[in-house]
């Protein structure tokens, strides 16, 4: 007998073992099958967040250095100490940087605060208010759905404009048009020059669609006089983007008159800063999940193990009628190991069946599908419980002795 | 060439402290196409001998050759392979598979020779007319009268035409005229050329044989020719 005729005929026996013990194999299963969902589950939750992750961090830009007092991830409470006295970033600084700096193709100041803005009647109770000037364009790739962008003359100081966010348009304006209307933010009358396309959120989190941006003099007079600056620094060519970020450093330092040997007093911050937090934090969930998935695995192991040797010892004369005419140990054995196998996989065809529209729910939030890659190695992962779980009952029905099986009761 | 060779062969137990002899020294020649029938008190020794003539079991000393070959020393698998080639087994108890059909408790010891589907099924339906159940193929055991489960078991044991047709007690489990059914079933297989060696207590069964083996506490007793006398009724 061959193994694929050991297969075949393991898998018959199996399935008609199972039917008839419906109730007690779905029973047994159960452990597998809160496994499987796990294991299912936390896939697509984490499939999903890195894939947000991605949509989202795609807007930082991967050639687009930060540059701000603090870094954005600040680990320990020490560090915080350490830079809590470090003095702001002025715009005479940013300044200093554009004329300074030879590998950007554009430096942008950054800074903002939450205000409400009216038109007319109707008002927006917080909306992000960023000072910046016209290489904000480039530095944060936003595309402009109507009118303009602001200009460098108007940057630097000239007549009140803004551009407006999709959903500050949406919502100051309806469907009416908002080019040349004036919006109030704060005390002040600003004319809409430009409304940005729609962007989305960023980490589910920062609505980047509901934004006023206004010069930079304009915020620095009317919003918020000595502000923290944040720069950002597109560079000319991603692939110096490393020589780029030590001019950046360099001529950092010395516009704030850091002394050789000292500590940098400001941080270069970048995509990748982002992408190395966010690893860490999805690599411990992936473990928190692996554990449960793990504990319930085994606990569902255990218990498909102990069915397992009750099939044994129910089938104890069974097993030796086949024996007397002529199974071998490994037919057996492989008969047990795939009614074991079965199991699981039935457990795991449950739990699929189970997780399938939970991960809908998962969707609301994130951009997740249950994946075929997934839901494959939800499956793996149950038959493989199987076999190891059934093996020792299994190895144990293969082992009988002919003689003693047949003589039991 | 003997069909099985028995040179002093010996099998004990161990229970605890205490060994038990169950059979001493046993020697015994059945020639192919022979009809055996061995009888003794409980607990003779009859189901351990005929355990190690079946390739179940393997002595504690002496030499067993089945067809010349000697299998004392042979291990679990290739004693496998040999019940399945070789030896039929009918037992008291019948030992089919509850939850499969006629056809397919028949056909086990093929899919176990590794046969092909259609193979199996037409030797197995052959096997099943030999009984005289070929209108009982899709029956499960439970369908079955006791008479027809054990000719579902003899014809499992002949399937494969093995060398030997060893039944423990076949008439056991059986009323006395299903009973000489299944005697005169085996009568026609011998008639065929099939070697049988039955096991029983009962003197009417042993004397459908042609050769009767008595044993006594592990040890041979007598060993008879019987007259074909009874033969004739047999097979009406
Ligand atoms: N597995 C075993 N362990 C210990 N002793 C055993 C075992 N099998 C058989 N024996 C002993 O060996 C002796 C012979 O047993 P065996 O089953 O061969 O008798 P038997 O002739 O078939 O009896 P019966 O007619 O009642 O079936 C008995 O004394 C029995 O108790
Ligand atoms: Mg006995």
């Amino acid at each position: 007998m061959n193994f694929y005729t050991e297969v075949k005929e393991g898998l018959f026996i199996a399935w008609d073992a199972i039917r008839a013990n419906k109730l007690r194999s779905i029973l047994t299963t159960l452990g597998i099958v809160i496994g499987v969902v796990t294991v299912t589950l936390m896939g697509t939750a984490i499939d999903g967040l890195n894939r947000a992750f991605l949509r989202s961090i795609s807007m930082l830009g991967a050639d687009v250095l930060y540059v701000s007092r603090t870094s954005w991830f600040i680990d320990s409470y020490e560090e915080w100490l350490k830079v809590r006295d470090r003095h702001d970033i002025t715009l005479a600084q940013v300044r200093e940087l554009e004329k300074q700096m030879t590998l950007a193709r554009a430096i942008a100041p950054f800074v903002d605060s939450r205000r409400p803005v009216k038109y007319k009647n109707r008002n927006s109770s917080s909306v992000t208010v960023i000072g910046t000037t016209e290489q904000f364009q480039f530095t944060s790739g936003s595309a402009v759905a109507q009118g303009r962008f602001l200009t460098a003359e108007e940057a630097d100081g000239g007549r009140p404009v803004c551009v407006i966010g999709f959903d500050v348009a949406t919502n100051l304006f309806q469907q009416g048009p908002a080019l040349s209307n004036k919006i109030k933010v704060g005390q002040q009358d600003f004319e809409v020059v430009g409304v940005l396309e729609k962007q989305g959120n960023f980490l589910g989190h920062f609505n980047l669609d509901n934004q006023v941006i206004i010069p930079v003099k304009q915020f620095l007079s009317g919003i918020w006089h000595d502000p923290d600056f944040e720069i950002q620094v597109k560079v000319a060519d991603l692939k110096s983007l490393e020589d780029a970020k030590e001019e950046l450093r360099g001529v950092m330092r010395k516009i704030r008159h850091v002394p050789p040997g000292k500590e940098d007093d400001f941080a270069i911050n970048q995509q990748e800063n982002f992408i190395s937090t966010f690893n860490r934090v999805a690599g411990t969930i992936a473990t928190a999940g692996l554990f449960i998935t793990g504990l319930s695995l085994f606990v569902g192991g255990i218990g498909i193990m102990n069915i397992m040797f009750v099939s044994v010892a129910e089938r104890t004369r069974e097993i030796g009628v086949r024996k007397a005419i002529g199974a071998k140990r490994r037919t057996i054995l492989v008969q047990f190991l795939i009614e074991a196998a079965s199991i699981c996989l039935l457990g795991g065809l449950l739990a699929l069946a189970i997780a399938w529209p939970m991960t809908f729910l998962i969707g609301q939030f994130l951009p997740a599908t249950l994946s075929l890659t997934v839901a494959g190695i939800a499956l793996l992962v149950s038959i493989l419980t199987g076999i190891v779980s059934g093996f020792f009952p299994a190895w144990r029905a293969a082992r009988m002795n002919p003689v003693d099986a047949l003589r039991n009761e | 060439m003997s069909l099985i060779r028995l040179q002093e062969i010996s099998r004990q137990y161990q229970m605890g402290a205490e060994i038990i002899h169950a059979l001493r020294e046993v020697s015994v020649e059945i020639e192919r196409g022979e009809y055996v029938a061995i009888m003794g008190p409980s607990g003779s020794g009859k189901s351990t001998l005929m355990n190690l003539l079946g390739c179940l079991d393997t002595a504690t000393s002496g030499l067993y050759e089945l067809n010349g070959v000697n299998v004392s020393e042979m291990d679990d698998n290739q004693l496998a392979g040999i019940r399945n080639k070789e030896i039929g087994f009918v037992f008291q108890t019948f030992n089919l598979l509850p939850r499969a059909n006629a056809l397919r408790n028949v056909e086990l010891p093929l899919i176990y020779a590794g046969l092909a589907n259609e193979e199996r099924k037409r030797m197995a339906l052959e096997a099943l007319t030999q009984v005289g159940l070929a209108d009982r193929i899709h029956h499960k055991p439970n369908e079955l009268s006791g008479g027809q489960r054990q000719r579902v078991a003899v014809a499992r044991a002949l399937v494969t035409d093995p060398s030997i047709i060893l039944a423990d007690e076949p008439t056991g489990n059986l009323d006395s005229k299903t009973g000489e059914e299944i005697m005169a079933l085996f009568e026609t297989l011998s008639q065929k050329g099939n070697t049988i060696i039955v096991v029983t207590h009962e003197e009417n069964v042993a004397q459908h044989a042609r050769r009767v083996l008595r044993i006594r506490d592990g040890l041979i007793a007598g060993d008879e020719r019987v007259e074909r006398k009874l033969a004739a009724v047999a097979v009406s």
